[in-house]
């Protein structure tokens, strides 16, 4: 049975300054990366001869629009499904510079997955064989999931708001 | 391409009319959106070299629902009934899984009856997602007369979530905190006439299929995914359990405790259409052992936890109690605040890990919400699956895989 510190402390040891902000939320080691050391980091948990943390369970994005710098992230669940161990990492993009490499080489499923992150969040994936929208129509010329968009469209004049108790 | 064995034809041909070009084109075929085979609007389209299957392409989000945004700005009650849709043939799983990330947020702990009773729906749910896939499976391979048999058990399935929460397909039996109601003695009573007469027409079902020689020319070693691939697609639950790798939730991180039931991982070996079918049919079995051993060993007390601002309070509280009034006027209007932090939670779905994603920033909302829908994560292994074969194969390998379009698209 892993322990997080021992995971942690291994994974620190191996990339040093490249991993940050370690913590435990409910009991789920998570922890920050940059997008040079993303696909490095999964090959070597892949590949590592005892942890074999290689199932790779979800890849999602997430939108911070306040804090500057730091606008998008990019969060990629693990399981290692010998040792029961899960981990969560998280790289944080600029909004300007919203690239990040992709790790559809390592895993298959990360092809969707990134897809869905790239149709929703706009954030690009270099390298993956096949960056199109998923879910959304490709004629879409904005991504739905970031926070600027609210979910009622406030321009639409065909409602009548006492109809609605407003 | 020119064809090569057809010039040998060509050559007692007249000089004056010149050889006949047989061109060997590719054709194009729309497997979908709406066909009756895909049990779902999504659309592959499919390159075929004759009667093969060169390569095949997948296009989805036809009813995508913008769930994930939609939650941005519900209260986490609302959210179950989003969950409902999404895997429609298992929405019990769907409930329990999001009450139980939402209980993992809050800190609340269930009392053991209430969580002996969501084993119960849970297993109720799988029941009834694995008998239609594979009611399905027999459907599509031709034989109808296994789907009508097993159909009648899923209408009882039914009628026990009707008894319990009134509703049939989109069940909401859940609260954050416990179930809405106790199981009353006719929902015990039904479950365990179930019990009784589930095996045998699982018996029954099994007999038409297991050695039927159409049904296995038509699954055996079609659409078979190595251990490995599997793993690299993402596969979890009877998908990968039928390529041979024994992951199951319910096992490895064990909630709303399944650690006290005992069970066995069916396994397959060969990943194929038929050890699919086999897994599902065996894990139906797995589950009766489960409901039977919680309905035998259902403890006493409550089924729900003591946590009143949080747990919707039973309506006959409402009318005579001041306290359960403010709670239940403050729960319905969403004005319940969740303290911040994010949760991954994952339960053992229909179809695989179906993993909840939450983050909240101490809103009364998620400040994000993620699906991890198993069926959205294995279905690009469908291509792969079905290269080189028939038509009439892609059918049953899409079949056998339970893709259901409310998860693959959320």
């Amino acid at each position: 049975m892993l322990t997080n510190e021992e995971v942690a402390q291994t994974i620190l040891t191996q990339f040093g300054e490249a991993v940050s902000d370690f913590d435990d939320p409910y009991d789920l080691l998570t922890f920050s990366t940059t997008r040079e050391t993303i696909i490095p980091l999964l090959t070597y948990l892949n590949d590592h001869s005892s942890y074999r943390i290689s199932f790779l369970t979800d890849i999602t994005g997430i939108h911070y629009p306040d804090s500057a710098g730091n606008e998008f992230c990019v969060v990629y669940h693990l399981h290692s499904l010998t040792n029961n161990f899960r981990l969560r990492i998280k790289v944080f993009l600029s909004g300007e510079d919203l690239h990040i490499p992709t790790a559809s080489s390592i895993f298959a499923s990360a092809n969707w997955m990134e897809r869905e992150t790239f149709d929703f969040f706009g954030i690009i994936f270099d390298g993956h064989p096949d960056l199109r929208r998923i879910l959304n129509m490709e004629e879409m010329d904005y991504f739905p999931m970031r926070r600027e968009y609210p979910l009622e469209d406030a321009t639409r004049e065909d409602k009548i708001d006492a109809l609605f108790g407003r | 391409m020119i064809s090569e064995d057809l010039d040998i034809a060509n050559k007692n041909l007249p000089a004056e009319q010149g050889p006949i070009q047989y061109v060997n084109e590719l054709t194009t075929l729309n497997l979908g959106p709406t066909h009756p085979a895909t049990h779902g609007i999504f659309q592959n389209v499919l390159q075929m070299d004759g009667e093969k299957i060169v390569s095949s392409e997948q296009t989805i989000g036809y009813i995508h629902r913008a769930f994930e945004k939609i939650a941005e700005r519900r209260p986490f009650y609302q959210i179950t009934t989003l969950t409902d849709r999404m895997n429609y043939c298992s929405s019990p799983i769907n409930n329990m899984g999001w009450h139980m990330t939402v209980e993992k947020l809050l800190g609340i702990d269930i009392p053991k009856r209430a969580q002996y009773i969501r084993v119960i729906m849970m297993e109720l749910a799988r029941l009834a997602d694995h008998l239609i896939c594979n009611g399905i499976l027999g459907v599509d391979t031709g034989a109808f007369t296994g789907f009508l048999y097993i159909y009648q058990e899923r209408e009882e399935i039914y009628e026990i979530y009707e008894e319990i929460c009134g509703a049939r397909l989109t069940t909401n039996m859940g609260r954050i905190g416990g179930m809405e109601r106790d199981l009353s003695p006719t929902a015990i009573r039904k479950i365990r006439e179930l019990l009784v007469r589930f095996p045998k027409v699982l018996n029954e079902f099994e007999n038409l299929f297991n050695r039927n020689r159409i049904f296995m020319d038509r699954v055996v070693n079609v659409g078979a995914i190595s251990a490995e691939r599997a793993l690299s697609y993402g596969f979890t639950g009877p998908n990968l359990r039928a390529a041979g790798v024994d992951y199951d939730v319910r096992v490895m991180n064990p909630y709303s405790s399944y650690e006290d039931f005992e069970f066995d991982i069916p396994v397959g070996q060969s990943g194929d259409t038929y050890d699919r079918f086999m897994v599902r049919n065996e894990e139906m079995k797995q589950s009766l052992r489960i409901i039977q051993q919680a309905i035998d060993n259902l403890p006493e007390g409550s089924y729900y936890a003591d946590a009143p601002q949080y747990y919707l309070p039973p309506k006959q509280e409402v009318y005579k109690n001041m306290e359960a009034l403010i709670y239940h006027f403050k729960i319905v209007m969403g004005e319940i605040d969740a303290p911040a932090g994010e949760v991954y939670h994952a339960v053992e779905g229909g179809n695989g890990e179906l993993g909840f994603y939450l983050i909240s920033d101490g809103g009364r909302t998620p400040y994000r919400l993620h699906f991890r829908r198993p069926c959205f994560i294995y279905y690009q292994a469908y291509p792969e699956m079905c290269k080189g074969l028939t038509l009439s194969d892609a059918i049953v390998i899409m079949s056998s895989m339970n893709v259901i379009a409310g998860e693959l698209d959320a």
